[in-house]
């Protein structure tokens, strides 16, 4: 569709977000990431059934967990869409994408922050 | 299995204040059964942990190893050549794992990483409920399977109470009223005349409240 | 019914065949005597004995053998409550032979309201016997002079043994097997959870006198006047094992501003009126908790004074 969203985006493609695992959104953020988050099918439509209801249940305690150690939850987030609106995956690029940029850079980048 | 829950991360996070490296040692037994103490729980918290401490400035050094049990000395003998190389090591095991641990490497701090909390198992994935009490003196028979010790809130013998309402404890309407259950199982196989005989005052001796247990198996003691 | 007398008033009136009166007052929380002798002070003469509550709902007040030691002193029979909730058999035995030490002659066995609803949620859960054995244990140091392992008792107690029944809790078709039960276990005397509900306890009362219950125990009715149409509206929804039919919120709430208490009062008098004519009811426990100045009035109305002196 030649739509563009922000290059400082990396897209990882995987099956199905039902792959998508606590640890690995953890991961993400310990590895300097400011945000990440999941894009998965409409809810109701998981060609695999509730892949993304897992995936949807994981998030939530992935910002549970972050905010309890000072992050911000927002840094992290699921979304769902289904496989042919690209509208709107660039729609949630650049909705995460601002989101983002007003919290500014992980803390675990700058060298020395509180 | 043993059920517990995660201490919450600021509390563990206090334990290893003064660490800057440190092993997580997980447990395939119970605790993996009830994903608060498996290898993937050990992994979140290790990724945790190090989020936080590089918020903080003061990045902290995390190992994981998950082992079979750690309530055998077989088991914990494993991990003789790595205990040695850390500032603490935390335990994700029950409250039997820390203790084994620390009895093993006497040198080696050991932190619980987990509340240990009831006997239970699985109501469906994700909730499990207490069943036992570890009475030392199992009489779950004389009430068809239902054990009041545990799960009356009163622990009573010779139920329910006054404060049974529409099958609930009165501690709250998340409980259920064992002796409700009870009753009504009785009532329903035409066995209430079991209920007639008053159940003696219990011998708490073989509960925890006789001091400490032990279990020997002649048979098996080397 | 067992022939070794306590002799205590209670036991006298009933024994005697009259309609037994009795009231209630909770301890102070706090050692002021004055509070406490200022309430029974109330109910001296007016009632045949007093239930003294063992730090009810959990909230610690001043224990129930001291307060009853006091009423004795002042020439008002108390019945002593003991829940299992708080105390060991050790505890309890030796609480048993203080109080009859100190001229108590009655005692309620009760399971107690969980410590989770009281002020000191954090402490430890003792429950080592239950309501039904504390029944048995006293009678068995009253009637065999033993301890419960079997040791003798350096002079044994002798007392007017009770316990609490609630028609009300769940599940209703077992209730009257329960206190057939705890009967059995050697109650001389019941008292009843106070009674809103009076078709359900009807029902209740005509099936333990078809068991013959009202031959082999004395069975007292609870009754607690409604003094608002909040205290209905609580007791319906938020206190376990409590029936409040709407019909008697719809009455209170009908009374108007002002005249709520009265017709809570004229609610419990036309109560005492039937219960005083219901087959198997021998008297009323009148539990009008932090009212206990209302209670003379309340006794006059319901023409149960003067009381009987035996």
């Amino acid at each position: 569709m030649r739509l563009t969203y922000p290059s400082s985006i990396k897209v990882i493609q995987v099956p199905c977000t039902g792959r998508v695992d606590i640890v690995h959104l953890l991961k993400a953020i310990e590895d300097g990431a400011d945000g990440v988050y999941v894009a998965g099918c409409l809810e109701g439509e998981c060609h695999f059934i509730s892949g993304n209801l897992k995936a949807k249940k994981r998030v939530q305690y992935v910002k549970k967990v972050l905010e309890e150690v000072g992050m911000a939850p927002g840094r992290v987030e699921m979304f769902n869409l289904s496989a042919g609106e690209g509208n709107r995956f660039a729609e949630i690029a650049n909705e995460m994408f601002n989101r983002i940029k007003e919290l500014g850079p992980s803390p675990l980048r700058i060298k020395g922050a509180a | 299995m043993i059920v517990a829950d995660r201490k919450p991360i600021n509390e563990i996070l206090d334990m290893v204040k003064r660490c800057n490296k440190i092993l997580i040692v997980g447990c395939k037994g119970c605790v993996t059964v009830c994903n608060v103490g498996g290898s993937k729980e050990v992994g979140i918290l290790a990724s945790i942990l190090k989020i936080a401490r590089k918020k903080e400035g003061r990045p902290l050094e995390v190992d994981e190893k998950t082992i079979e049990r750690q309530c055998d000395p077989e088991y914990v003998e494993q991990l003789k050549d790595l205990v040695g190389q850390y500032d603490a090591v935390i335990s994700m095991a029950c409250g039997v794992g820390p203790q084994f641990l620390s009895e093993a490497y006497p040198e080696q701090r050991f932190f619980p990483a987990v509340n240990t909390t009831f006997f239970g198992g699985a109501l469906q994935h994700g909730i499990w409920a207490e069943r036992c009490a570890g009475c030392g003196t199992c009489v779950i028979h004389y009430y068809d399977g239902l054990c009041p010790v545990a799960r009356c809130s009163k622990s009573l013998l010779n139920g329910p109470c006054g404060g049974s309402a529409n099958g609930k404890c009165e501690i709250s309407k998340e409980v259920d009223c064992i002796w409700d259950m009870i009753v009504r199982k009785k009532m329903e196989q035409g066995r209430l005349d079991d209920l007639v005989e008053i159940k003696p005052a219990k011998d708490w001796r073989t509960a925890r409240d006789g001091g400490p247990r032990k279990s020997i198996r002649e048979e098996l003691v080397q | 019914m067992n022939d070794l007398k306590p002799g205590s008033n209670l036991e006298k009136i009933l024994r005697a065949g009259h309609f037994a009166f009795t009231g209630e007052c909770g301890p102070p929380k706090g050692a002021n005597v004055d509070h406490l002798k200022e309430k029974i002070s109330h109910l001296k003469g007016v009632v045949d004995a007093v239930n003294i509550t063992d730090n009810q709902t959990a909230v610690v007040r001043m224990s129930s053998w001291a307060a009853s030691a006091i009423l004795v002193e002042e020439g008002v029979e108390p019945n002593f409550q003991m829940v299992c909730r708080d105390r060991n058999r050790l505890a309890i035995q030796s609480d048993v032979l203080g109080v009859y030490a100190m001229g108590i002659r009655n005692m309620l066995c009760l399971s107690g309201d969980h410590q989770s609803f009281g002020n000191h949620p954090q402490a430890k859960n003792v429950y080592d016997i239950d309501s039904m054995q504390l029944i048995a244990l006293v009678r068995k140091m009253c009637d065999e002079g033993k301890f419960l392992n079997d040791e003798e008792i350096d002079v044994p107690p002798r007392l007017f043994i009770g316990a609490a029944s609630n028609p009300f809790a769940d599940p209703f078709e077992y209730r009257v097997y329960r206190l057939a039960a705890k009967i059995a276990a050697g109650a001389d005397f019941i008292q009843t959870q106070c009674i809103y509900n009076m078709d359900k306890f009807r029902e209740f009362m005509k099936k333990a006198v078809d068991m013959g219950l009202h031959e082999k125990c004395y069975i007292l009715a609870g009754v607690t006047p409604m003094k608002s149409v909040g205290m209905a509206q609580y007791m319906a929804k938020s206190v376990p094992g409590m029936d409040v039919p709407e019909s008697l919120i719809t009455r209170l709430r009908g009374a108007g501003k002002g005249k709520v208490a009265e017709e809570g009062i004229k609610f419990a008098i036309e109560q005492i009126e039937e219960f005083k004519e219901m087959e198997g009811i021998s008297g009323i426990h009148l539990m009008a908790i932090e009212w206990e100045h209302r209670v003379p009035e309340i006794a006059k109305r319901a023409g149960v004074l003067p009381r009987p002196t035996v």
